[in-house]
């Protein structure tokens, strides 16, 4: 990919086929335009970061495509399905799925209970008043999903009592349930110790190919090690686009997002 | 936040991956002294007199029925509502305006097993629509709406001649003599209205651990979550709003059978009021907390005015000792005399073991 000043119109004709198609997508909060004209496609199994300063309106780029908010204007399309409109759950049954940048888990309820809810998002039987059978297949993949992220040791804890780096993995298994084809991650390394950050990266880079992904990450160590392209966005709108090495040795993202060279521009 | 203790659930030991068990899971979770006070109530009758088995506990299990139809939607949705004694109201007028009842001018007549189950249907159609109203509020705001609805039925049964009769309401609302039993006799009414308080209280514990009772929960915790996974929250809410009307509707029809006769006093505002309290001093966090809170009221409701008279007091000051025991039970524990009995088991396992976490022995 080259390098450019984003032309919104050069992308505006993206051929159908992406995983997430967004063209001039545009929110407003009364006066205030957290995201303006925001174009942008990216490829099923891509795996792209998000990047910009506080207030460059990438979590509520973000709440725009998962349906939080409706858009002021533009289209979001999701597998080529026009979903501007979706509600929420509408757009999660298609295959999208996101993380939070502050855990939203449920607190009064075990990981493993959590874990299956997930598992039940997707799945047929959301209303069955009949509790599951113990060969149910859903236990069983909330099972591998525990495993995947490291938490079956305490499945049984209620999720409030668990440490933050736990919470913060169990929000990528709540992710990771029920097929996902592609994930938005909002900060998934915040708050996280390095070790939990180079656990973090491998799951990143563990996940299967056919799983595309958006990350939102002010840590630019993890950011440019689990993506290979990089959108940087300023003041709401899409201000550069490129491979992590043309991003990282830009000098106008250098002198915007870099500061004076340091990798962990808040 | 309110959380629910769920300890030795097979559904969490089969989540847990533990090995197979060979008794049955529910077997295997109830405790001594559920089996203890199990067969104590199957024996009652043995014990009490007549006026404990109809008056005591037939009245308790009823209101225990209609207060854990609050306890579900509360406890598990955290939705506070306060229409369900209106929905039990509904059903019992149900079954005397489409059954039989004294007022032969507007009653239909319709055979039992055709009356009751469409009576719980209107009754849970009626909860749903409120519910269908009242999900798209919080807090507060549920609360507000949901009693606004509940005076509202109340004044239209006051008010309307043509169906509900008006302040008269009817009488001689009896239960179908089903096997040649007559259900309104002390005994076979208290193992009637045993009978379908336990089944409403397997039922909801059941639930509670079904994907929709966990979903309900999670709703609960992170209803925002909740869409991110894919669960419609409103639609979910709205149908906690069914299973609980089915619930209240059962009890409903039971108290219009109890006092055989139903009338806009049954649905009034200080009855639906009652069906709160009831429930916050049973304790809203387990389904067996309402029933303690309708045995605690239903005692002081019908024991107080002989104390209140003793000590030369009117029995209209019952309300202010309903009132007293309510502030107390929630200044010391906000979630009722469960939350009390928790606790002190807690501290005693804490003494027990000083190297214990409190929580297990």
């Amino acid at each position: 990919m080259t390098m450019t000043t984003t032309d919104p119109r050069s992308l505006s004709s993206v051929a159908s086929g992406n995983a997430l198609e967004l063209r001039g997508v545009t929110k407003l909060f009364g006066a205030l335009a957290a995201i303006s004209d925001v174009t942008f496609s990216v490829r099923p199994g891509e795996r792209r970061a998000v990047l910009g300063s506080n207030g460059a309106g990438k979590t509520t780029l973000f709440n725009c495509i998962t349906g939080d908010f409706l858009p002021t204007s533009g289209t979001i399309r999701l597998f080529g399905e026009d979903v501007t409109t979706f509600p929420a759950h509408e757009r999660i049954r298609r295959g999208l799925r996101r993380t939070y940048q502050i855990s939203l888990l449920f607190g009064g309820l075990s990981v493993a209970d959590n874990v299956y809810i997930a598992c039940r998002g997707v799945s047929r039987a959301r209303f069955s008043l009949l509790r599951p059978r113990r060969s149910d297949p859903l236990t069983a993949r909330a099972a591998e999903l525990m495993e995947a992220v490291r938490l079956t040791e305490v499945q049984d804890t209620l999720v409030s009592e668990l440490s933050y780096g736990q919470q913060r993995q169990l929000e990528i298994a709540l992710a990771l349930a029920g097929a996902p084809r592609f994930i938005l991650f909002d900060e998934p390394a915040a708050g996280l110790s390095p070790t939990e950050r180079r656990d973090l990266v491998a799951i990143l880079n563990g996940l299967p190919g056919h799983i595309g992904y958006i990350i939102i990450e002010h840590d630019m160590d993890v950011a440019l090690r689990v993506a290979e392209s990089v959108t940087m966005m300023h003041n709401g709108r899409v201000f550069k686009e490129g491979t992590p090495a043309e991003i990282e040795s830009d000098p106008e993202v250098q002198e915007l997002y870099l500061g004076d060279g340091s990798h962990s521009h808040g | 936040m309110v959380q629910i203790d769920r300890s030795g659930d097979p559904l969490g030991d089969i989540l847990n991956g533990k090995p197979a068990q060979t008794r049955p899971g529910w077997l295997v979770q109830l405790p001594l002294p559920f089996w203890a006070v199990a067969f104590l109530l199957l024996i009652m009758p043995l014990i009490a007199n007549n006026f404990w088995l109809f008056q005591v506990f037939g009245w308790s299990f009823i209101l225990g029925m209609i207060a854990l139809s609050l306890m579900f939607l509360a406890g598990y949705g955290g939705m506070v509502s306060l229409i369900q004694m209106s929905v039990a109201g509904l059903a019992g007028y149900m079954v005397a305006i489409l059954g039989t009842s004294g007022m032969a001018e507007i009653s239909l007549n319709w055979p039992w097993w055709l009356n009751i189950p469409v009576a719980i249907g209107i009754a849970a159609l009626f909860g749903t629509i409120v519910g269908a109203l009242a999900v798209r509020t919080e807090g507060i705001y549920t609360i507000m709406i949901t009693l606004a609805v509940a005076a509202a039925f109340f004044y239209f049964t006051r008010q309307n001649y043509g169906i509900f009769n008006g302040y008269t309401g009817f009488n001689r609302v009896l239960p179908p003599p089903l096997f040649g039993v007559n259900w309104r006799d002390p005994v076979p009414f208290y193992y009637l209205t045993l009978g379908c308080a336990a089944l409403s209280l397997a039922a909801v514990t059941y639930v509670a651990r079904s994907p929709f009772g966990l979903a309900l929960q999670g709703v609960r915790d992170g209803p925002r979550r909740m869409a991110a996974l894919g669960f419609n929250v409103t639609a979910h809410r709205i149908a906690a709003y069914t299973f609980a009307s089915v619930i209240a509707a059962v009890g409903g029809i039971l108290l219009v059978w109890q006092n055989s006769q139903i009338s806009p006093g049954t649905v009034g505002i200080p009855v639906v009021i009652d069906i709160l309290v009831i429930a916050v001093v049973g304790g809203v966090k387990r389904p067996i907390g309402p029933f303690i809170g309708a045995v605690i009221y239903v005692l002081l409701r019908t024991f107080s005015p002989d104390v209140l008279t003793a000590f030369g007091l009117s029995t209209e000051r019952f309300k202010t000792l309903i009132g007293l025991g309510f502030v107390l039970i929630v200044f010391f524990s906000p979630d009722g005399v469960l939350g009390l009995w928790e606790r002190w088991q807690a501290r005693r396992h804490k003494r027990r073991d000083p190297l214990g976490d409190g929580g297990t022995p």
